[in-house]
């Protein structure tokens, strides 16, 4: 019960400081953020690192084997598309141009 | 003590993820927080790996590198336009593996003394990852243009879906109930069977404009299925990971609906606002609305591309409105060389985008950093408002909606209430769009009938093509 009451609390710790963080982001910056929290989901490969870490009959090997493939296709291409989209994103390179007269910066 | 040392390191790498989040509030920092995420998720597999060992190495690492090759090899061809079908299709990833490992845990606890708590949480797990999966898969399909992206909406929708949902639940408690493994196994297939029904029932009358808010709304659902899935797993890392997920996705769902000034309830059961309304044209509200006579008059005997070419010369600071039609058009990179050309004869040039610009929340801003604008000339909505009246040339490039004065002036229209971008506020404004059809919502655009606005029609891509050489013939004399 104190394990179940633990884990709660790690959930709403969490999903606070979550909420609290990401909406101080710029929607400027959104597309890549959800693609990077979609990679970040694909943490199940946790859970199903830990099917694998018992022997596995026939059924529980091909689905944790399937639920393995997913989740790193998950996992790499979410980090990798961010990672080609945040790099798209360039300042200006003349600092004379007249767009730096803007107050948010 | 053992126990507090794994708890600190849990602790560490969950601070190094946040660490990864915060650094997204700037662009240039976002290269380094997406790095610094990742390496989060490698440490934390790396020590569920050290914690619990693996009894078959060989047939998990070849798992690991077929998934990782397919998803690299998919993320780096993907063109930027396709980004919102591609993170469907991720979620719609993620939720096969999450519902998988919820089922073999499920599996697994059959006969043995488990926490009724865990046992429902793998449940929840199992349906909402489902659930998520087909969503997802139709979601990718509307996006990639695969599937008709409009809803489609059955008579008796919202019965079905209780039916189901109802039927689920009782299946679900008839699991606790069960000792025999084969039957649980079959009882758990049937559910999945039906959390995909679920998933499919929900995503397909959500379409169109909505778009949006459904990928932001499955983002979220994949995050809470993960998490649901750590509880039965008893991993901390994983429900950490999943809650941070799932309230990313609430915001940015959140985020959606205001930008449109939609209900999430709405969205999701199919209502527009004044459908109604729309389909009676007598309304007398809608009157002038529905008027259908043809916008631009032309001054001096001038065609419009003339009349644009000399406002584009005479104005000194405008704001170009991008719209998903330019990037349909493929027109964004001819944007960026009429941006160029306009900075070169002193002018200053802004962009203001639209919240709900392109298919997912923030995608304009992508596809325009890719055609090389700079990020400092892109401006959210409500900077820009302010800005507006005093612009002397709004260009509008394939927007609708988002410019639709109506939604401010005429009650009981689909935008009714729908922050919009005051392009109407300018001193003038040229219209880059295929045709004077309304947009998504099917409201006619008021915009296009003020006598300030030229409508240059047609392929923008063309026209903003024709736009440019004659300007750099011009700026050349």
């Amino acid at each position: 019960m104190l394990d179940l009451l633990i884990m709660l609390v790690i959930f709403i710790i969490a999903f606070a400081i979550g909420y609290l963080l990401i909406s101080l982001i710029p929607s400027l910056l959104h597309t890549p953020l959800m693609s990077m929290t979609n990679a970040i989901s694909a943490v199940t490969i946790i859970g199903a690192l830990m099917i694998f870490a018992h022997k596995t009959d026939f059924l529980e090997g091909a689905l944790g084997g399937l639920a393995v493939v997913c989740a790193m296709f998950n996992l790499v291409g979410g980090f990798v598309i961010t990672h080609r989209m945040v790099n798209l994103f360039k300042k200006s390179t003349t600092p004379s141009e007249p767009a730096a007269d803007i107050s948010k910066e | 003590m053992p126990d507090l040392i794994t708890f600190l390191i849990d602790i560490v790498i969950l601070i190094i993820l946040i660490f990864g989040i915060r650094l997204f509030r700037t662009p240039q920092g976002a290269r380094y927080g997406n790095l610094t995420a990742a390496l989060s998720i490698i440490l934390a597999v790396a020590v569920t790996l050290q914690r619990n060992g693996l009894a078959q190495p060989k047939f998990f690492v070849l798992a690991v590198i077929i998934g990782s090759l397919f998803g690299w090899w998919i993320a780096i061809r993907t063109d930027m336009i396709q980004i919102p079908a591609m993170v469907a299709f991720q979620h719609g990833a993620g939720g096969v593996a999450v519902s998988l490992v919820s089922f073999i845990e499920l599996m697994r606890t059959v006969g043995s003394p488990v926490s009724p708590i865990g046992e429902l949480s793998g449940i929840i797990g199992l349906v909402l990852g489902a659930a998520t999966f087909a969503g997802s898969m139709l979601a990718a399909g509307k996006l990639s243009n695969r599937l008709r992206p409009a809803p489609s909406i059955f008579r008796y929708h919202n019965l079905y879906l209780t039916v189901l949902l109802v039927i689920i639940i009782l299946l679900a408690a008839l699991t606790f109930r069960i000792d025999k493994l084969s039957l649980t196994i079959g009882l758990l297939w049937f559910i999945v069977l039906l959390s995909l029904m679920l998933g499919l029932l929900f995503a397909m009358r959500i379409g169109g404009a909505d778009m949006p808010v459904l990928i932001s709304f499955l983002n979220a659902t994949a995050g809470l299925a993960a998490a649901f899935c750590g509880i039965i797993i008893q991993n901390r890392l994983l429900i950490a990971c999943g809650a941070t997920v799932a309230a990313s996705g609430s915001i940015l769902t959140h985020v959606m609906c205001k930008a449109m000034n939609r209900r999430l309830v709405n969205v999701f059961i199919g209502i527009k606002k004044g459908d109604k309304i729309i389909s009676e044209p007598s309304e007398g509200t809608l009157s002038t609305v529905k008027d259908k006579s043809s916008g631009y008059i032309p001054v001096n005997n001038k065609s419009p591309s003339e009349s644009a070419l000399e406002a584009l010369i005479s104005s000194r600071n405008m704001v170009i409105i991008p719209g998903y039609g330019m990037a349909l058009a493929h027109a964004q990179f001819k944007v960026v060389e009429l941006m160029v050309l306009l900075e070169k004869m002193g002018k200053i040039v802004k962009f203001a985008i639209h919240p709900v610009a392109g298919r997912m929340p923030g995608h304009m801003n992508v596809l325009l950093a890719e055609a090389d604008v700079p990020y400092d000339k892109l401006f959210e909505m409500d900077d820009i408002n302010l800005e507006l009246p005093e612009t002397d040339l709004v260009l509008i490039i394939g927007a609708c909606d988002v410019v639709n004065p109506a939604a401010t002036e005429t009650e009981g229209t689909p935008i009714s209430g729908m922050p919009i971008l005051n392009a109407h506020l300018a001193k003038q404004v040229i219209v880059c769009n295929l045709d004077e059809k309304p947009g998504y919502s099917g409201v006619e655009n008021t915009l296009y009938k003020d006598p300030k606005v030229i409508m240059l029609l047609g392929d923008a891509s063309k026209t903003l093509q024709d736009l440019n050489s004659e300007l750099f013939s011009k700026h050349k004399t």
